[in-house]
């Protein structure tokens, strides 16, 4: 199930990674999109789930455009938010990121020999079928994602994709 | 015992030491205005909720307190966006309480139902909805803390119907080391390692520039600056928000940068070797074209804002701290340092100032009035500590040019938003926190038709301002834009002289109105102005439609490129 550890994960280069602890209040996540739509600063995915058990706080994962505008800039303006508590630069030191898939493959009479192949070899699941639908998921690295995706274009049949976009941490004895 | 929301909240006011909420009552916030009857604040009703928040600006900016505002739900709030916007653009702590409906009627398109945490999102330090009548004590600390300390700024507290008319035990505020804000320091201090680079490098600089912004008055560091100053030798520019952050009469202060600069703070800039940013932000009506901006200078920038640090022009030394302590800390670190000599430099400034100094044409025999005479006029006619308010257009940069300054926090103006009809709500915030002063408004004839009914207020509430409309019966910095770079096609500028007819529009609001239309008619008419204490006064300025603000850097241009007064032209 679990993708092999290749060693070699890294974001593409014009994609940074930011780590927000925010207050779970009202509002909140509005205030982060705001933020980034008003400074013209862009947003590639964003991940977001309460961060503790109390549900006082939630991590907010931002992968976002760098070539929009200087990370620095972007970091200091998030922090002017009251309700930003603290934001890890995920950037440049080593992570560990993942990303869930759910794909629906419609066959529409086509062979399912070849999405049942692809999904074992990929180490993803089906989870859910009827008659001539299947909704498999992968969850794994944004990489290995992006190969399920084209490969699962190459079937030739109607596919609806959702992913949830990523999530990072540092990896264990880098520096965040 | 059990007290409504309502009362919670103006006792939380009182508690904050609020002295005065400019305001206009409205349905949803019906409930709060009853106990308003029993409180000792006292509450201005204004004619618009615009003024109440331009009102509550002028009250900071004149006394350094945090100016109070509240409006009803809906159209109370949406008219008190602009103030907002404007207080967030220059940094002024407002606290804006507006109603909402009741917390069940919420999201449901209720009469006078508007998403104003939503709208002002953008345009405040931070906001609240309250949602529970037992945290009405902490929210409103946690506003007023927010809104005055680090760079401060707006807020609002929205404030639903059904939590005012609920019951609830009083509780005291908590202190501020007490306050639930996990994600909020903003007291800063720069290291002590970059107050010595910064030290060390300002001592060596051979054309330094110290570049003051509106910072430094709203850290109140005038004293701190004032001895910095001295100690330095080097010379000072005080932009548009920092006019009386030191006497113009200084012999260091080369007045206002920017693009209606005068000629040597905006060259002396653009020579410099040296840029100490102090509680300013690189505005782009300072720098010009970008990158034509101070080419040969190195940049420290001293701000309580680290978001400002590299976001315009990328400083060679950051100092992350308050204009206060940031400057009494380079003090500290430039006493044992000796500073170059800067004799050259002072030498090439000085013959700026003396082949370039601020001018204008005087009225010709018969001819219209001079705004900037007026403005003179006025300046020379009025105590020194007269607190000076503009609106947003020629005749606030002429006043920003030509009255003079010897005061701090006597120059208000809308900088970063450039709000017109500024002026007199602001004048009349200013004059309620500061009584015993003279205030006078210098407005345009097309502010002026913006906001002109708060003088009603001003009548009603024993506020007596002045107000000098330069009545050049245009929208005249647009005006002036079309003469210089539309090739004269003058498009929806115009507004007759004489409707309305402002001296009978005076007088109907209780006011003292003067007309003025020649040059002997100027001095008779200020000292009578000046001699009213018990109402408004308005003076009608007749001027010269013709009169342009000099100098001038264009829209697009480098400050190279700056225009200075025709009569100086050719001896570029």
């Amino acid at each position: 199930m679990a993708e092999p550890f290749t060693g070699s994960e890294h974001t593409e280069i014009t994609h940074h990674i930011l780590s927000v602890l925010v207050e779970n209040k009202a509002g909140v996540l509005s205030r982060v999109a705001g933020l980034f739509s008003r400074r013209g600063f862009n947003i590639y995915s964003l991940a977001v789930a309460p961060a503790d058990a109390e549900d006082r706080f939630s991590r907010i994962t931002i992968v976002i455009d760098a070539e929009s505008a200087p990370l620095e800039q972007i970091v200091a303006q998030l922090y002017k938010l009251i309700n930003v508590v603290e934001i890890q630069d995920l950037s440049d030191s080593t992570t560990v990121q993942r990303e869930l898939l759910l794909a629906t493959v419609h066959l529409a009479g086509a062979d399912r020999g070849p999405l049942l192949r692809l999904v074992a070899s990929a180490g993803a699941a089906v989870i859910d079928f009827l008659d001539q639908e299947v909704t498999v998921s992968l969850a794994g690295t944004p990489r290995a994602l992006d190969t399920f995706e084209e490969n699962l274009a190459e079937l030739h049949v109607k596919v609806q994709v959702q992913r949830t976009g990523r999530v990072a941490l540092p990896r264990l004895g880098a520096s965040a | 015992m059990k007290i409504t929301g309502a009362q919670a909240l103006i006792k939380a006011l009182e508690s904050q030491g609020v002295e005065v909420i400019f305001g206009l009552p409205g349905g949803a916030i019906l409930p709060v205005y009853d106990p308003i009857i029993d409180s000792t604040i006292r509450h201005v009703l204004v004619r618009h909720e615009q003024g109440a928040g331009h009102m509550a600006e002028g009250y900071f900016l004149a006394t350094g307190r945090p100016g109070v505002a509240m409006v009803t739900s809906g159209p109370g709030a949406t008219n008190i966006v602009t103030p907002i916007a404007d207080a967030y653009m220059d940094s002024v702590p407002l606290v804006v309480i507006t109603g909402q409906v009741p917390t069940a009627a919420i999201g449901t398109d209720a009469f006078q139902e508007c998403d104003i945490t939503g709208i002002t999102m953008g345009i405040t330090k931070h906001n609240w909805l309250v949602k529970d009548v037992e945290e009405i004590s902490e929210v409103i600390a946690q506003a007023f803390y927010v809104a005055t300390s680090g760079r401060p700024g707006p807020v609002l507290v929205d404030f639903p119907k059904d939590i005012a008319q609920s019951l609830v035990d009083w509780q005291e505020p908590p202190s501020i080391d007490q306050l639930d804000l996990p994600g909020y320091h903003p007291e800063t201090k720069a290291s002590a390692e970059s107050t010595t680079a910064a030290a060390e490098l300002l001592a060596a600089a051979e054309r330094p520039v110290l570049y003051v912004g509106g910072g430094v008055l709203k850290a109140r560091a005038v004293e701190e600056l004032a001895e910095f100053v001295t100690l330095i030798g080097a010379p000072v520019v005080t932009t548009l928000m920092a006019r009386g952050a030191l006497p113009d009469s200084h012999p260091q202060n080369l007045g206002m940068p920017g693009m209606h600069g005068n000629y040597t703070a905006v060259t002396a800039m653009q020579k410099a070797d040296l840029l100490v940013a102090l509680g300013s932000r690189f505005d782009d009506r300072v720098t010009g074209k970008l990158d034509g901006f101070a080419p040969g200078a190195k940049i420290i920038h001293l701000d309580i804002d680290p978001a400002e640090q590299g976001k315009v022009r990328r400083p060679d030394v950051s100092l992350v701290a308050d204009a206060k302590t940031g400057i009494a800390d380079l003090i500290e670190a430039s006493r044992s340092l000796t500073q170059t000599d800067r004799t050259a430099w002072w030498a090439e400034v000085h013959g700026w100032q003396e082949r370039y100094p601020l001018t204008f044409d005087p009225a010709e025999p018969g001819g219209a009035l001079k705004p900037q005479a007026v403005i003179e006029a006025i300046s020379a006619s009025s105590p020194a500590d007269t607190i000076v308010v503009a609106g947003v257009g020629q005749h606030q940069m002429w006043a920003a040019q030509h009255w003079r300054y010897e005061h701090p926090y006597t120059w208000l103006n809308s900088g970063g938003a450039g709000t017109m009809g500024y002026a007199i709500p602001a004048a009349i915030g200013a004059k309620a926190g500061k009584p015993e002063r003279t205030v006078w408004a210098i407005d345009g004839d097309g502010c002026f038709q913006m906001t002109a009914q708060e003088l009603v207020t001003a009548r009603v509430e024993q506020i007596p301002i002045k107000v000098a409309i330069l009545n050049n019966s245009y929208l005249g910095m647009v005006r002036q834009w079309q003469e210089m770079f539309y090739e004269e096609r003058y498009s929806e500028v115009y507004l007759s002289p004489d409707l309305p007819d402002f001296v009978k529009w005076a007088e109907a609001m209780g006011c003292v109105g003067i007309r003025v239309d020649t040059p002997e008619e100027v001095q008779p008419a200020i000292d009578r102005a000046n001699s009213i204490n018990d109402r408004p006064v308005v003076i009608d300025f007749r001027t010269d439609a013709r009169e342009k603000v000099f100098p001038m850097v264009a829209s697009g241009a480098t400050n190279d490129e700056i225009m200075v007064h025709p009569s100086q032209q050719g001896e570029k």
